[in-house]
């Protein structure tokens, strides 16, 4: 017990004589919260400097890292940072095999009308309500650009 | 990125939904979200939110893929047409003759799903041929 006492003691005196001597860990992490982009998260303990979040590509990863090293009290930085995985590219159906498929998902919806072109499917005349969910659903899986729904809903 | 705040209910609720493969991206005043739901009422769900939000789809500014996943292992599906039969084709398309038909609520066996769109099935009497497959619903 006395050598925990002890022991105890001298981890407060130490921690003391740190906070005395560098900059405190709050106004590190301020001064380099300050200087990184939005997204990323700075945590400060005992000089020791913790960076978190999403960022865009390896490049920002990697600036993020060399602001937190750059600043006067940071002892070391842990780099936690995550690189954002590219998004999925939009796949937009061509226009022929577009209106095939958009003939096939409008044939049991005898009052709408759709034409086709340059990617964006055009809907024109009326349509019941329980039908329309149906109809743009069928028509969002055949990777239109974008449908412009003019039909009148009754 | 106002389109993503707009169907910012959408998203979260794709997310609570658990939609997989979730994709959102913004594209010449487009939003488009791509995933795979587990099963129809969670599509059906991500509808209901979406046309609450764009009430009857008139705005024209988002396109939500979101397919229903299905088991390699699935032999059978169930035709969910609104209440007529469903025409069985001869190839993969409308303009293709009709073979058969598959009633309301009739459970058929699928033969292959390699199109999307149309999946070659067959009846309990043993006509063959393909059906549009937004009208069949895969059973567990």
């Amino acid at each position: 017990m006395k050598t925990t006492k002890l022991f105890m003691s001298m981890v407060i005196a130490a921690s003391l004589f740190f906070a005395g001597c560098s900059p405190k860990d709050a106004d590190i992490q301020s001064a380099i919260q300050a200087k990184e982009a939005a997204g990323i998260t700075v945590a400060v303990t005992k000089g020791e400097v913790t960076l978190t979040g999403e960022v865009v590509d390896d490049a920002a990863k990697v600036k993020a890292e060399e602001i937190a090293k750059a600043e006067k009290g940071a002892k070391s930085v842990v780099n936690n940072l995550t690189v954002k995985p590219a998004d999925m590219p939009v796949v937009i159906a061509e226009d022929p095999i577009l209106t095939k498929n958009v003939a096939d998902a409008t044939k049991d919806f005898p009052t709408v009308k759709a034409d086709v072109k340059d990617g964006v499917v055009t809907l024109t005349g009326e349509i019941n309500k329980a039908s329309l969910i149906t109809l743009m659903q069928h028509l969002s899986a055949l990777k239109p650009k974008k449908i412009d729904n003019k039909l009148t809903v009754k | 990125m106002a389109l993503e705040e707009k169907y910012k209910a959408l998203t979260d609720a794709a997310t609570a939904a658990g939609i997989t493969d979730l994709a959102v991206r913004e594209q010449d005043g487009i939003l488009y979200i791509d995933g795979t739901a587990a099963d129809g009422a969670t599509k059906d769900h991500l509808w209901e939110v979406y046309n609450q939000i764009d009430p009857n789809f008139t705005s024209g500014d988002l396109v939500l893929n979101v397919n229903v996943s299905i088991d390699a292992a699935v032999t059978h599906a169930k035709v969910v047409t609104q209440s007529s039969n469903l025409n069985i084709r001869k190839g993969p398309g409308t303009d293709q003759p009709i073979v058969g038909k598959a009633a309301h609520d009739e459970i058929i066996t699928l033969v292959n799903r390699s199109n999307d769109l149309w999946w070659l099935v067959r009846t309990k009497d043993g006509e063959e041929g393909y059906c549009y497959a937004q009208y069949l619903e895969a059973q567990a």
